[in-house]
């Protein structure tokens, strides 16, 4: 800025960060992961999701944090405590609304980021670590989910949390006592409402923030992929800088930054005008106190978790001895986690959706034809009509995975550019 | 199949409120939070009728009276007849357990209710009680069949009959002269109960419908500023 203050002697700053950088690596942590982090320039809109998802976990702690300040973890309490920070706590209904339209928001933007791995083929060598910690979060925001749901002790909350705690006990041989173990109790009480509080606030959040912090080491260490799914490190220039790489600040914070205010202009939209979001994002029934004689007309899960209910319900046939529940919970137990090999499962020469073939194409979309159709079966009472459509769309969900290193191979693809096509 | 059907009876129960699928044709019901002599009247007909026996247990006198336009000194005079006070919950003295018998289900707590049942229902519910000499307290209902609770508001509405055709009882006829209140005066009454009921749910509806303009007018604003700073920066690269 000032050159000649630099010849005369380091500036007040400058002598205050060289003071720092001797005993804490903050200049060098900065330039490895920001300023001289270089990520490919031909990001498009699909790229917006990871920093949404780190947006969205930030505004869950904090908002998360000052309602557990109000929040009472017990039966007689709970649901009582959360309508008293509804009502009595200052701005404590904008904490609480931030807090549930952050949930689901958190999904969304899970989903959308997990899709666009999908069709750039960010799961693909070098990354496959880096996708495998991703499924990790996954799996651990399902269960943070879970467990606060339970929280307002609403009668949804309840029964929601009994079904699907009833699925272990599907479980062959120790099922029964394995239900007992979770529920630290014969029914859904006190004592689970104490323990899930302490998952919610404590445990999973510390997992969730770990793990988001080994994703971002490895995704900082492996490069970025991009839509073109091709290596910016293979073309460098001199001073060994990817020549199709940008300084990820600024220009991809100012990026950032611009896609978090439009984010939120959607989110804020919910949270001030749509915060039940039609019955979606917060149930009718779970502004009734849970209560273990009253069973809701119709217990279904929070809309993020729809496509694999879905999917279990959809097992119907008893196998090996074993019953149709207990298959069901294999199958969805299943569905969740077979994203995790999909890094040995894609056999294409090409990662990018760009390039890859007819099959590859028209698999991407039947699966998320069916993740939706899924989704919404899911959320309706079964009927026979709807149990051969999860089947359907079951298989087609599995099939997207287990064809896999199939189609990859024997369709035609398109060849990769040497650089990225903007 | 037999034992998918279980697992769906184990998954699904359809037991315990069956009482809101039924087809009576529901009319619609607008809530206005605005109008505050709506509301003033609705509390008053709540805490004269309903009070006695449905707490609102979350909501308080003070937060209700202020919100309401209430001076304290008038709400404590004549909406509070417990000796509580204004910063007291809305509570009374209905005993739980001696309620199930008089009624065979404790009058639940309403702070709620529009939010579990939505405020066409509950609007719906409070006009369609209709005389019914089958029934143990001489009164059914027809968005709520055989409930529990009396037709308090039998005073203020008149005797309501059903009248059956040809087997079908869809229609309710007031025997005219015997309330209060002429048809006109008892639904703008069930009205202004009901949009009371929609303001408890949540009180704070309005604050933040207001609030939110505000927040997005703002996020508008900034996005301006945010876009500008993003092209800025972006015109160093190729291609942009």
């Amino acid at each position: 800025m000032e050159k000649s203050k630099t010849q005369t002697g380091p500036t007040k700053l400058e002598s205050a960060m060289g003071w720092l950088d001797k005993r804490f690596p903050a200049t060098e942590t900065f330039e490895y992961h920001m300023s001289k982090y270089y990520a490919p320039k031909n990001f498009n809109f699909w790229y917006y999701f990871g920093f949404l998802a780190m947006f969205v976990l930030v505004n869950q702690l904090v908002t998360g944090v000052w309602l557990t300040m109000n929040y009472v973890p017990s039966g007689d309490g709970a649901f009582a405590s959360v309508e008293y920070i509804m009502r009595d706590v200052e701005y404590g209904w904008l904490l609480r609304y931030l807090h549930s339209t952050g949930a689901s928001f958190f999904f969304i933007v899970i989903y959308l980021h997990m899709y666009r791995a999908l069709r750039y083929g960010s799961y693909r060598g070098p990354r496959e670590l880096l996708w495998l910690i991703g499924m990790a979060i996954f799996i651990a925001l399902m269960a943070e989910g879970f467990f606060g749901y339970l929280l307002p002790w609403g009668n949804m909350s309840y029964w929601g949390a009994q079904v699907i705690v009833s699925l272990f006990g599907a479980i062959p041989f120790i099922g029964p006592e394995l239900m007992e173990w979770i529920r630290g109790d014969f029914l859904m009480s006190d004592t689970t409402l104490n323990r899930f509080f302490a998952l919610h606030v404590v445990a999973l959040p510390l997992v969730l923030c770990i793990l988001i912090f080994v994703h971002l080491v490895a995704l900082h260490h492996v490069g970025s992929n991009n839509p073109d799914g091709i290596e910016i490190k293979k073309n460098k220039d001199a001073d060994g800088i990817p020549l199709d790489g940008i300084p990820f600040h600024p220009y991809y914070t100012v990026h950032d930054i611009h896609a978090m205010v439009v984010f939120l202009f959607i989110f804020c939209g919910v949270v001030f005008f749509a915060p039940e979001m039609g019955g979606y994002f917060l149930e009718a029934p779970n502004f009734d106190m849970a209560d273990p004689l009253k069973t809701p007309d119709h217990i279904a899960p929070v809309w993020y978790y729809t496509p694999f209910y879905a999917m279990l319900r959809a097992a119907t046939y008893p196998l090996f001895g074993m019953s149709a529940k207990f298959w069901g919970f294999v199958v969805m137990a299943g569905a969740i986690v077979i994203p995790a090999v999909l890094p040995w499962l894609d056999r294409s020469p090409v990662k990018s959706m760009r390039y890859k073939g007819v099959w590859s194409r028209m698999m991407l979309s039947l699966f998320v034809i069916s993740f939706f159709i899924l989704g919404y079966l899911g959320t309706q009472a079964p009927s026979k009509l709807g149990t051969i459509m999860a089947q359907i769309c079951t298989t087609i969900y599995f099939s997207y995975f287990i064809l896999m290193p199939w189609y990859t191979r024997v369709e035609k693809t398109k060849p990769e550019p040497e650089r990225v096509t903007g | 199949m037999k034992k998918f059907l279980l697992v769906v009876l184990i998954l699904l129960p359809l037991t315990g409120w069956s009482a809101s699928t039924n087809n009576w044709p529901m009319e619609e019901f607008d809530g206005d939070l605005e109008n505050l002599p709506s509301l003033q009247s609705g509390f008053q007909l709540y805490t004269n009728y309903c009070l006695g026996c449905h707490t609102l247990q979350f909501q308080r006198y003070e937060r209700t009276a202020d919100d309401l336009g209430i001076p304290h000194d008038i709400a404590l005079e004549n909406l509070v007849f417990t000796g509580q006070k204004i910063g007291s919950l809305i509570t009374n003295a209905m005993p739980k357990q001696e309620s199930k018998g008089w009624f065979g289900a404790a009058p639940p707590d309403l702070t709620l209710v529009t939010r579990v049942r939505s405020p066409e229902w509950v609007y719906n519910y409070l006009k369609t009680f209709y005389a019914d000499a089958d029934r143990p307290m001489g009164a059914n209902n027809k968005v709520y069949p055989n409930v529990g609770m009396p037709n308090v508001l039998l005073d203020l509405q008149g005797i309501q009959r059903q009248v059956c055709s040809e087997g079908n009882c869809d229609q309710l006829v007031l025997d005219p002269g015997t309330g209060k209140m002429s048809a006109e005066e008892f639904d703008a009454a069930i009205y202004d109960l009901t949009n009371f009921l929609y303001y408890t749910g949540e009180p704070t509806r309005l604050q933040r419908q207001r609030t939110g303009i505000y927040v997005l007018l703002f996020l508008v604003f900034l996005g301006c500023f945010t876009y500008l700073l993003n092209r800025e920066y972006w015109k160093d690269i190729d291609g942009h």
